[in-house]
């Protein structure tokens, strides 16, 4: 059946069956990889994508019961081809990853974290993160990405909106990128289309 | 370049480079590659441990939508050799899919193609199997019972290997010790557990005769096993390295899916790929670890030295031989822990069972023989009367010993015990700890310190294939590393093996970036596939820092020892005369430099102006011998791996009596690992290395019941830690460089693994102490926990009872 999509901010379409769900619909339909399937019950983690904002397991949805939401996934994270978001950004600069497989559910849990809350205690991270398994890190080094990105965000002059589903934090040492047209820099659909992404 | 010289990039805070492709949702994994035409495979596993296959039917299924194939064990056994077994066992042989008999539950009977992996499901739920249930066992030490049924019957029991070794005087030196104790301990049988599961994919072009593989693997010899199980020529075989690993940490050895899932592409003319589920993968995906009973002797004296040691290890490997009973092997090489124990029996049994085959797990087999060694000394100590640290001081090689000779043969290469012990004793405030535990005792918790010390054998060779199996005469695990400077002056290197988060790129970028004294920022690092690539044995046995380190540094002093003679040719000097500094080659006498893009232009297009006999062009290959290692064993004696890290663990955990649920309080680790080349790398590993542990020594069992079958089956079952369960942890860090690597490095990959188990387990152990209670077998689950209090406090109250009526 037919369903219609907001991925990314952009509405996008696929003729699934009715059983196929969200986390495969992405991959297989709209070539959306970053979203992994770990373990297809619910527990790891690797399959998160935010639902209106809200970290949401892709692995336990249909697609067609995401109609009329707001999907981000990690490919809508990044603010322009080569470009990492300021909490991308802090996993880096503090390895808070190693093999990348659980990363971008990670990411995604932890960008929801920091839209919601910018002063996380640790408490706070390690509560947030707690439905997402990583089984290289032993999460040292992701609780201090999260704690790293929530300073550089306090920091930061840029203005967030909490409600938006598309990332709109500004790429590092750039000012935010504008709801409008930029020159140069690829609507999503173009930066979908860099991975063979189907428009 | 010695240690000592000051260092630009190696040992400092640098990014690592992998990261930003993973963190942009960019990696590019077995399952993320786009292949046209492709089909998707599902599996069909017994139900039972052991049964006679009679009949398989896949009419139905073959009827079902979008299917392509149905493929049994029977066909795909006459089509392909038997998996390799790296003992001598000839009858007991592997087969992908089951031939003829299934055992253990779980085991792949029919492999199912559709033009999806939902299709394939479908299908694979109209095979009908008839069987006929045979006599199975589950248990290790019933397995050994001669009356119980063997698992090959061809094999005639079911023995796979039982091999004792005497090094040193071991009963005279029994004889002579005044005391002596004995203890079982039990290592449950978990796993790594990545989070992607395994997954490869085939395509076979019948016009070029090549067979293109892409696949999450972490194995030696990967190609090799391909080429000689589809009896096609090696050079026909090419697996495409630059995929990405979703975690292995030793587990990613899918030989057996690959056979299937090449077969399939040849027979069809189309790729094939499996994905494993997480079913598939913790019930049949070869993924499972060690499942070891240690039974220890220890001779020691009044003061707490232990002289001797005798350690009977039985491992239950499961239905197949893979690689698994060699894990029984490689603790040879450091089993004596960090300890001037001079003497050792060991005897090594692996037995067949039902349960699941075995494959290598991060350590191969060095945390359950740390955890078996630790609790000894923990005996040892409480024995004597002395503090548990200090029995491991009075017992520790001391670093003037080095390199020293372990009664097994290997030569520890250096370390500096005492001293990591001191700095984590200073930085956690022992004494301070020890209050913490007594003051937590008071207000009614149970609180425990746990202790451990143990090496990380690094550098991984295979001397252990010779050691167990006498046909094995391997004695080289070369890597390798090629550096090309192009045209424009960029420098690419090569790696040529697959990466699983370990951070290779990074690791050869920041080493030839040292030597060439350039940015490694500026460094491209590429994978070729496995026909352009050189030599090598996978990032197996903590090997990578030391071998793919090493040949890169070889590779880039051949280099630059070439950059060298064309600048002194140029200057018309002598080499010894011209100075190699940042890219640039100067002359100081004349006053002459010959800078980088200087160089690049006379190597690629003034072959006039070379030196006679330089070849054009600047490209340099090093092909790398492990160091040390070199030799076959000699009675029972080898050099195993070069390298030798070393661990201490302090942790302080408290729990309620009633509920049982540990919480760690405290974790400090003493790390010493030789030259760090990226320290986030090693810090990431070590973190990681103690999550793995915490989870093997608290969560994680692959279970069977009573009628063979597993019951942890999903990740509501095998418990994996979370955030919540793995407590900050600090690391104190020492640096006592290795004589025998490039910059002093030794290996990390395992670190915190090898020696948190023991940790936990000494400090649960602790904790439950004064109720005169103990735990012996991995996992110590939370409710074996309260169950074992409940039960003593029970008796307790009814030997009390039992006072009162008298």
């Amino acid at each position: 059946m037919k369903v219609r999509l907001s991925i990314n901010g952009r509405p996008r379409e696929a003729d699934v069956e009715p059983r196929k769900t969200l986390l495969d619909t992405l991959r297989e339909d709209f070539l959306l990889v970053g979203s992994h399937a770990g373990c297809e019950h619910g527990v790891c983690g690797a399959c998160t994508v935010l639902i209106d904002g809200e970290p949401s397991r892709a692995c336990l949805m249909f697609a067609v019961q995401a109609d009329g939401y707001e999907i981000t996934t990690i490919e809508g994270l990044a603010p322009a081809p080569g470009e990492l978001s300021i909490v991308q950004d802090a996993f880096c600069e503090t390895h808070g990853l190693q093999c990348g497989y659980c990363t971008p559910g990670m990411i995604l849990t932890a960008h929801a974290l920091l839209t919601q809350n910018d002063a996380p205690t640790r408490d706070d991270i390690v509560e947030a993160i707690s439905g997402n398994i990583c089984r290289c890190t032993g999460y040292g080094q992701i609780v201090e990405a999260v704690e790293f990105a929530a300073d550089r965000l306090r920091k930061t002059n840029a203005p967030r909106d909490p409600q938006a589903a598309v990332a709109d934090e500004p790429p590092v040492g750039r000012p935010a990128k504008s709801k409008a047209p930029q020159e140069g820099i690829l609507e999503a659909a173009q930066i979908d289309a860099l991975r063979g992404g189907r428009s | 370049m010695t240690p000592t010289m000051p260092l630009k990039f190696v040992s400092s805070n640098r990014r690592v480079r992998e990261d930003r492709r993973f963190v942009a949702g960019q990696g590019r994994y077995v399952a993320d590659l786009p292949l046209e035409g492709l089909l998707h495979v599902a599996l069909v596993p017994s139900q039972h441990p052991a049964a006679r296959i009679v009949s398989i039917n896949v009419i139905e299924a073959m009827k079902m939508p979008g299917v392509h194939y149905a493929l049994t064990g029977e066909e795909l056994a006459k089509a392909t050799e038997p998996l390799m077994n790296g003992l001598d066992t000839p009858n007991v042989r592997r087969f992908p899919l089951a031939v003829g008999q299934v055992r253990y539950a779980g085991e792949w009977v029919v492999a199912v193609v559709a033009e999806t992996r939902a299709q394939a499901e479908d299908a694979a739920e109209k095979v009908r199997i008839e069987y006929e249930p045979l006599p199975y066992v589950i248990d290790a030490e019933e397995a050994l019972d001669p009356a119980s049924p063997p698992v090959h019957p061809p094999h005639g029991s079911n023995l796979l290997l039982d091999k004792t070794f005497v090094w040193g005087e071991v009963e005279k030196h029994f004889a002579e010790s005044p005391r002596r104790l004995a203890f079982r301990v039990v290592w449950g049988r978990s796993s790594t557990v990545p989070i992607e599961t395994f997954g490869v994919a085939v395509k076979w072009d019948p016009w070029r005769e090549m067979l293109d593989v892409w696949a999450s693997i972490q194995m030696p010899k990967y190609s090799d096993q391909i080429a000689r199980s589809l009896r096609i020529p090696l050079n026909n075989v090419r697996v495409h390295q630059d995929v990405d690993v979703g975690g292995s940490y030793g587990v990613k050895r899918g030989i057996k899916q690959t056979v299937i899932v090449a077969h399939l592409a040849r027979v069809l003319g189309r790729p094939v790929r499996l994905i494993e589920d997480r079913l598939d993968n913790m019930r049949a995906g070869d993924a499972h670890g060690p499942d070891r009973i240690f039974d220890v002797e220890v001779a020691f004296n009044d003061d707490g030295i232990v002289k001797s040691m005798k350690m009977r290890a039985l491992d239950n490997v499961g239905a197949y031989a893979g690689r698994s009973p060699f894990q029984l092997g490689k603790p040879i090489g450091a089993i004596v822990g960090p300890y001037k124990i001079q003497s050792v029996q060991y005897r090594a049994i692996a037995v067949t069972s039902n349960k699941a085959a075995q494959e290598a797990v991060r350590g191969f087999g060095q945390a359950p023989t740390n955890y078996a060694i630790e609790t000894a000394i923990d005996k040892v100590a409480a024995a004597v009367g002395l503090d548990r640290i200090e029995v491991r001081r009075r017992n520790f090689i001391r670093s003037d010993e080095f390199p020293y000779l372990i009664p097994s043969g290997t030569h520890y290469d250096s370390g500096d015990y005492h001293t990591v012990v001191a700095k984590v004793l200073a930085h956690a405030d022992y004494e301070a700890l020890k209050r913490e535990r007594d003051e937590l005792r008071a207000a009614g918790q149970c609180a425990g310190i746990g202790i451990a010390a143990c090496l990380e054998p690094s550098g991984g060779n295979s001397s252990f294939e010779p050691l167990l199996n006498e046909k094995n005469t391997t004695t080289t695990w070369m890597d390798s590393c090629r550096i090309n400077v192009d045209g424009l002056g960029f420098v690419t290197a090569t790696i040529h093996t697959t990466s699983a988060g370990q951070g290779h790129e990074t690791l050869a970028a920041t080493v030839i970036g040292e030597v060439l004294e350039i940015d490694p920022d500026l460094i491209r690092i590429v994978r070729p596939d496995t026909l352009s690539s050189l030599p090598s044995n996978s990032p197996v046995g903590s090997r990578m820092a030391i071998m793919l380190g090493g040949a890169a540094f070889h590779a880039a002093q051949k280099l630059k020892a070439k950059m060298v003679r064309l600048a002194a040719h140029q200057f018309g000097c002598a080499e010894k005369d011209v100075r190699y500094e940042n890219g640039t080659i100067s002359h100081p006498a004349s006053r002459k430099t010959l800078a980088w893009t200087e160089h690049v232009n006379i190597a690629h297009r003034n072959f006039h102006l070379l030196p006679e006999g330089m070849e054009p062009g600047l490209e340099v290959t090093h092909v790398m011998q492990v160091p040390t290692g070199s030799k076959l064993p000699e009675n029972g004696r080898v050099q195993m791996y070069p390298c030798h890290s070393f661990e201490f663990h302090l942790v302080l955990i408290a729990f309620d009596p009633e509920i049982g649920k540990p919480e760690i309080r405290r974790y400090v680790i003493g790390h010493d690992c030789g030259t760090v080349i990226n320290p986030h790398i090693v810090k990431g590993m070590t973190l990681g290395g103690i999550a793995h542990g915490i989870g093997a020594s608290l969560l994680e069992e692959f279970v069977y019941d009573g009628e063979g079958q597993m019951i942890t089956q999903s990740f509501m079952d095998y418990l994996l830690p979370s955030s919540h369960e793995v407590p900050h942890v600090e690391i104190v860090h020492h640096c006592t460089p290795s004589p025998f690597t490039v910059f002093g490095q030794k290996g990390s990959g395992e670190s915190g693994y090898l020696g948190s188990p023991a940790a936990i387990s000494g400090a649960i152990n602790d904790a439950v102490a004064p109720l005169g209670i103990s735990f012996s077998k991995l996992p110590i689950r939370i409710a074996a926990i309260s169950d074992a209090i409940a039960a003593a406090k029970g008796s307790a109250v009814k030997g009390s009872d039992a006072k009162d009526r008298k």
